[in-house]
């Protein structure tokens, strides 16, 4: 296998086609998208609804697969695996963030943090250590015995921010991180990841706030399933 | 893989799981709870019967076959017409007949029996004299509690010697110096030698040949001294009868040879007896009897027991799906994260399989207790047998893959994007 560690390109999209057939009607939701993201950068997608933003973050998150064109992640061509490649794709070289936090709600702080280890077939200490090293990290080690349901918000986003890096992931994926959290509590999850990009974290985010935005030092902006422009 | 300890990390997962809806997990387990219930209680109920009847048999020899007479039905409504005598049943020469021409027969008991008063000092009490040999005693195997049984030489010589039963020796005896006592039989003295237990219970359709208020003596002696004709005074009329054995007991070599033996017994019997006074028992039919009465159990059992597993089955199904349905958001997560579709899979078939195996292990509890009740208040023996155990914790757990399949499969095979989506 090409790739690996030394690419220098942790996302290189061709010419990605996806198309629904909904009745007779034909919809491209992507209608032919190429972009490079080096690794370390921090990419923002923005668009007007229905754009494609969410069709690009899920093959990009190896959750589906292109009609046609080409996906290198980290140097490997994923745009043709089967399911059980794609999941192990997704454990070991991905990392989710979601608007709506996504967290297992009967498992504890820890063991939500240490799920993708937990598949990865790490063995129940180390993955404690690890859970705890990550909650201390996104400033939750006092929490690691709570259920979700006992956080705010913001702590349970920095939860999935904790669960997301679990895996030293190649490539972070957030859909609207803050799209259900309050102004401040949004700066900080924000400060979160940037910080994450300081420390070497590619990270790709779907966002339609501008100023959510403006922390990524790069933006593709969609538009009818096209890339529109990038800056 | 560690895949150990992802067993180990999956039954806690399931555990939860079940815990977090508590009522609900345990009206789930209730149908399989109440079918492996009641498979084990019925089974031991079953194996209590049977061996209980086995048991008898065997109290009676299940090799023996066991002639009686009786008097012809034709007999008896001519008794109202003041016939003199009857005369009927077994004969002294069926008797050296059948020993003597069928081969399959070792040996052959011949009994004289009568109900006789029997005094010991100021005490007295009805008893049964059975007139016999000693194989009686070979036939009707009873453990001897004191002196000896009646010998060879005894019915050769007539000797005017007893064996009572424990019961008898009880209440006629008392305590005193048992063995070497003097009884009065009717009108003569006879020397108790011996004690002997017995069985007075009936198994089946069958009684026993002996009873606790029997008292053995050599059949010539009860010939030479009570002959074979007996007087009865019944509504008013004396009613005479000459019978010369009331019983012939054999026993035959095999048992496989146990119903050919009777028919030759049976053809033999017919040349000399124009009238039906007598009739045979075989005890071996009683065996043939439990077991056919065990296999309709046993259908009747599985029937009962399929549907009520089926109905569990049906009930873990419904539950599990409805989970699957409830937690398709965590599904999504899951697979969002990396699990595979086998890991979901495994998951939920845990689930299942945790709730199907703590239902059955608390089906064994009642299955336990139900039959303990049942002997507890009825007295009916039963019998719980390690198989019904390991079959019931089998069924428990085919019933959780069976029926836990089918929701997992489900689970496994949703799109993680749609499942992310999932309110
Ligand atoms: N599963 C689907 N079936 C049919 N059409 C879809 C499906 N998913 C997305 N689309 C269509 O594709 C286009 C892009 O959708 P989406 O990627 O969700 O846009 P955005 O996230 O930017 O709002 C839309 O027109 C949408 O209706
Ligand atoms: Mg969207």
């Amino acid at each position: 296998m090409s790739g690996g560690r030394n690419c220098e390109h942790a996302v290189e999209v061709k010419d990605l086609r996806k198309t629904y057939i909904v009745g007779d009607q034909q919809v491209n939701a992507l209608d032919g998208v190429s972009a490079q993201i080096r690794k370390g950068e921090f990419w923002a997608i923005m668009g007007a609804s229905g754009s494609g933003k969410s069709t690009m973050l899920n093959i990009l998150g190896c959750l589906d697969r292109p009609t046609s064109g080409s996906y290198f992640l980290d140097g490997r061509d994923v745009s043709k695996m089967d399911d059980a490649n794609l999941s192990d794709i997704r454990l070991k070289y991905l990392g989710f963030i979601f608007q709506s936090f996504n967290l297992i709600p009967q498992l504890t702080v820890a063991e939500n943090i240490a799920l993708p280890l937990y598949y990865q077939g790490v063995d129940e200490d180390e993955s404690i250590v690890r859970a705890k090293e990550l909650a201390s990290m996104v400033g939750l080690s006092m929490r690691l015995d709570h259920k979700p349901t006992q956080l705010s918000g913001g702590q349970q986003q920095r939860v999935a921010i904790a669960r997301a890096l679990s895996n030293d992931p190649v490539l972070i994926l957030a859909d609207e991180p803050t799209g259900n959290l309050d102004s401040a509590t949004s700066i900080e999850i924000m400060s979160l990841l940037s910080e994450m990009n300081k420390r070497g974290k590619t990270i790709v985010m779907v966002t339609h706030e501008p100023d959510i935005a403006e922390y990524a030092a790069h933006r593709l902006v969609m538009k009818d399933g096209r890339v529109d422009r990038i800056s | 893989m560690a895949h150990l300890s992802i067993i180990k990390r999956n039954i806690k997962l399931g555990v939860k799981n079940l815990l977090l809806h508590k009522l609900r997990s345990m009206l789930t387990m209730l149908g399989l709870v109440f079918g492996v219930g009641s498979v084990i209680a019925m089974l031991a109920i079953g194996e209590g019967a049977s061996e209980e009847a086995l048991s008898q048999i065997r109290k009676l020899g299940s090799r023996n076959i066991i002639i009686s007479s009786q008097k012809p039905a034709e007999e008896n409504s001519l008794a109202n017409n003041n016939v003199r005598m009857s005369v009927y049943g077994l004969l002294y020469d069926d008797y050296r007949r059948i020993s003597e021409t069928i081969p399959t027969i070792l040996k052959t008991v011949p009994v004289k029996s009568m109900q006789k008063p029997c005094r010991y000092g100021k005490r007295h009490m009805d008893l049964r004299i059975v007139g016999t040999t000693e194989k009686w005693f070979d036939l009707v195997q009873r453990n001897v509690i004191a002196g000896r049984i009646i010998s060879r030489k005894d019915v050769d010589e007539m000797a005017s010697v007893a064996v009572l039963t424990d019961h008898g020796a009880r209440k006629l005896l008392a305590a005193q110096n048992v063995v070497g006592s003097t009884i009065r039989l009717g009108g003569n003295a006879y020397e108790v030698i011996g004690i002997v237990q017995t069985e007075s219970e009936s198994a089946g359709t069958m009684q026993m040949p002996d009873t606790d208020v029997d008292v053995y003596v050599p059949i010539s002696t009860t010939r030479l001294h009570y002959g074979d004709i007996f007087s009865q005074r019944k509504q008013g009329s004396d009613i005479r009868e000459q019978v010369e054995l009331h019983r012939i007991i054999v026993e035959v070599d095999n048992e496989r040879n146990v119903k050919r033996t009777a028919a030759a017994i049976d053809r033999s019997l017919s040349i000399s007896h124009k009238k039906q006074d007598y009739y045979m028992d075989v005890p071996l039919a009683l065996l043939r009897q439990a077991r056919a009465t065990k296999r309709t159990f046993s259908i009747v059992l599985g029937t009962i027991a399929g549907i009520s597993l089926l109905v569990g089955g049906i009930g873990i199904m419904n539950i599990m799906l409805a989970t699957v349905t409830e937690r398709t958001r965590e599904i999504g997560i899951r697979r969002a994260i990396g699990a595979k579709r086998r890991h979901i899979v495994f998951q939920f078939l845990i689930e299942t399989l945790v709730l199907s195996i703590i239902g059955g292990v608390t089906g064994i509890g009642m299955g336990l207790f139900i039959p303990w009740v049942v002997t507890l208040t009825t007295g009916m023996p039963t019998i719980v047998t390690a198989y019904s155990l390991i079959l019931s914790l089998g069924i428990s757990v085919s019933v959780g893959i069976i029926f836990g399949i089918y929701p997992a499969m489900r689970a496994s095979e949703l799109d993680p994007i749609i499942a992310l989506r999932h309110e």
